[in-house]
């Protein structure tokens, strides 16, 4: 994986500049919070379900060496082999190790963002494992060899024409023909196979219980379940993160993760996997890969409450109109912002500018992760860390000095009769500038409040 | 230090001081039928629900529900069909199922799903290899809603169980809709009593 620094706002110029994509992104993804929306209104006790959930997660959280020592014996006494990664490189190796020593060469897989964390399949095929994405939005991205652009909803960002030209070079459909049954129906046909004579299957997860060993995913699509009954070999790959007290508790997260997705009140199949079925094996492979040092950042370690439900990226207006590509990492939007760096700070420094910190994030956030907050809090260590880009960093410099002194702003602000002239021309439209950049800023008035206030109200009161 | 002792010392250095856990939810749900509930969940999620019929015959049901079907294999000893489960080897050779026919244990009204397990499949791949699936429910094992669900809680100790929750779904292009993504094509509930 690169280690360059990601310039948000440079990736994100190229889709900004595909506007039929732009346009629809926006609009389908606004379509899933609308959809959001009226679900979580339509429950007098949503409101009480989100203070469970982020209950339930910070109590797990706080107690995770325990529930997953719980969990394993559990697994184990199930039947599953349990396997502990202590980052993204061993997580591969065990992978492979599993497969190679079991002769196993075909993996169909269910979608998993811990795997595409662990850059997990081109470790695989070089060394001569053939791997099928068997969800229909991941099976695009990986024909075009292209990361998914949204946790949910990987292909998100493509439109019907641009399927039909991936799927055309790749699995040999009509070139002319986009029809999005058409796509759908020749992805189902091309992929059967693979199910069949696949050697193993791998899941990741959306809950592992404690309490019962089980690995529980909420899918649509059939896909896992497949993945999962098909081969001899089955692989979950869980981040610690992922686990929960007790199967009661499912009761709170699944009434909420696809009302918070897709605004669909459950997902098409939530599936229970506690124990192999005879003559076959279940692998487990518990990945930290930063998560336990993440745990010790006080500001931090909510982050980890997160069920990847995505509602924090169809609500946010920067994620809806600069794609999910251009973050340049395995987690977009608001939840990659504050994620991202934890991986990689200098990679990562431009991320948390890539947010207006309205806090809707936050509000639709179904575990409450205070995501706006955590937002603001990376800005201040990484401006202290001078990791900032040089513009940003100089344009706040001149602009902390003059607010910080009263007498200097009124200067400032009357002699260049607007506030957004306090900045030098040259630094809010020049090359560098995020903000200046896709819009004109707008005109401000042509008085100051504070001239105004003078000659109207102080006026009056005979002052000064 | 093995990765396994290495990743829980650093997690028992690095975690937070100890939070509570919150007691189990209770919800009442809104008023009415359990049953009517459930049947305008379903078809939200694109199932559809037919009666039982008069004459008891769930085969004739099935044969006039899918009059072009050729291999019709029942996981219920309710339904004959054509295929017989227990000559199955090798969970692949049901890939050739036009419709499939199993007894769901409950049904959920809140979602319209159904909980199965694979105790009701016998063979899992039932479930999605097959091109329709058929699902008896008795109307008198719907629970309110997910927590209840969840509650049911000897159901969990399966080797396998799913809410399957109208038939399987992508809308991963342009977010249309469609109903057979790479599982079943269709679920027809029929509500017979077991």
């Amino acid at each position: 994986m690169s280690m360059k620094r990601i310039d948000h706002a440079e990736a994100s110029s190229k889709f900004i500049k595909a506007k039929d994509h732009l346009d629809f992104h926006d609009k389908r993804l606004w379509d899933l919070r609308t959809k959001r929306d009226r679900e979580a209104e339509g429950m007098p006790e949503w409101e009480d379900l989100r203070a469970l959930a982020s209950a339930i997660k910070e109590h797990t959280l706080t107690h995770l060496a325990d529930y997953l020592e719980e969990f394993e014996r559990n697994a184990i006494a199930n039947g599953a082999q349990v396997h502990w990664a202590k980052d993204a490189a061993e997580h591969n190796q065990i992978v492979v190790d599993i497969m190679r020593s079991r002769g196993a060469r075909t993996l169909v897989k269910a979608k998993s963002m811990l795997t595409d964390e662990c850059d997990m399949r081109p470790f695989l095929e070089n060394r001569g494992i053939e791997v099928m994405e068997t969800d229909l939005g991941e099976r695009i991205q990986q024909l075009d060899d292209e990361p998914p652009s949204h946790i949910v909803v990987p292909a998100v960002h493509k439109l019907r024409g641009d399927v039909a030209r991936v799927f055309s070079e790749t699995i040999g459909t009509d070139a002319k023909n986009s029809d999005v049954h058409y796509l759908a129906e020749s992805q189902r046909q091309h992929t059967r196979p693979y199910f069949l004579r696949a050697d193993a299957g791998m899941t990741g997860a959306n809950f592992a219980v404690a309490e019962t060993g089980t690995v529980v995913v909420c899918t649509n699509e059939g896909n896992a379940d497949l993945s999962v009954h098909l081969p001899k070999l089955y692989i979950a790959s869980i981040g610690i993160e992922k686990v929960i007290p007790k199967i009661e508790h499912l009761g709170v997260f699944v009434r909420m993760l696809s009302r918070s997705a897709l605004g669909s009140p459950i997902t098409q199949l939530t599936s229970h996997f506690r124990a192999p079925r005879d003559g076959t094996e279940m692998h487990i492979v518990l990945v930290d890969n930063g998560r336990s040092e993440r745990l010790g950042m006080p500001d931090f370690w909510y982050s980890l409450k997160c069920i990847r439900c995505g509602a924090c990226m169809n609500t946010c207006p920067v994620y809806r109109r600069s794609g999910g590509l251009s973050y340049g990492a395995t987690y977009s939007g608001p939840i990659g912002v504050i994620i991202d760096p934890t991986f990689n700070l200098r990679k990562y420094s431009s991320l948390p500018f890539a947010s207006t910190l309205n806090g809707s994030c936050t509000s639709v956030c179904p575990v409450k992760i205070n995501i706006h907050e955590q937002i603001y809090k990376w800005r201040q260590i990484i401006a202290e860390r001078h990791q900032l880009p040089f513009v940003k960093k100089e344009a706040m410099q001149i602009a902390g000095k003059i607010l910080a002194n009263p007498r200097m702003y009124r200067a400032a602000v009357g002699t260049a009769g607007t506030g957004i002239d306090l900045l030098p021309r040259f630094m809010m439209y020049n090359k560098l500038n995020a903000w200046g950049k896709q819009r004109e800023v707008p005109k401000a008035p042509d008085k100051t409040f504070r001239q105004w206030y003078l000659e109207n109200r102080a006026k009056k009161r005979g002052k000064r | 230090m093995s990765s396994r002792d290495e990743v829980l010392a650093r997690i028992r250095k690095n975690q937070p001081p100890p939070l509570p856990l919150p007691a189990a939810p209770a919800f009442g749900g809104p008023a009415g039928s359990k049953l009517e509930r459930f049947k305008t969940a379903l078809a939200r999620m694109g199932g559809k629900l037919a009666d039982p019929p008069a004459d008891g015959d769930l085969d004739g049901l099935i044969a006039r529900l899918f009059p072009k079907a050729g291999v019709i294999c029942s996981a219920t000893p309710e339904v004959a069909g054509n295929r017989r489960l227990d000559q199955m080897r090798q969970p692949a050779e049901l890939d050739d199922v036009d419709v499939g026919i199993v007894r769901a244990v409950f049904g959920v009204a809140e979602t319209g799903s159904l909980w199965l397990t694979d105790a009701q499949f016998r063979v899992n791949t039932l479930g999605f290899l097959a091109q329709h699936l058929v699902a008896l429910l008795d109307p008198a094992r719907i629970v309110l809603d997910m927590h209840h669900a969840y509650r049911e809680r000897s159901q969990f100790d399966a080797r396998y169980g799913v809410f399957m929750t109208g038939p399987s779904a992508t809308a991963d292009i342009e977010g249309i809709l469609i109903h057979g993504a790479q599982g079943i094509r269709t679920l027809t509930v029929v509500l017979a009593a077991a």
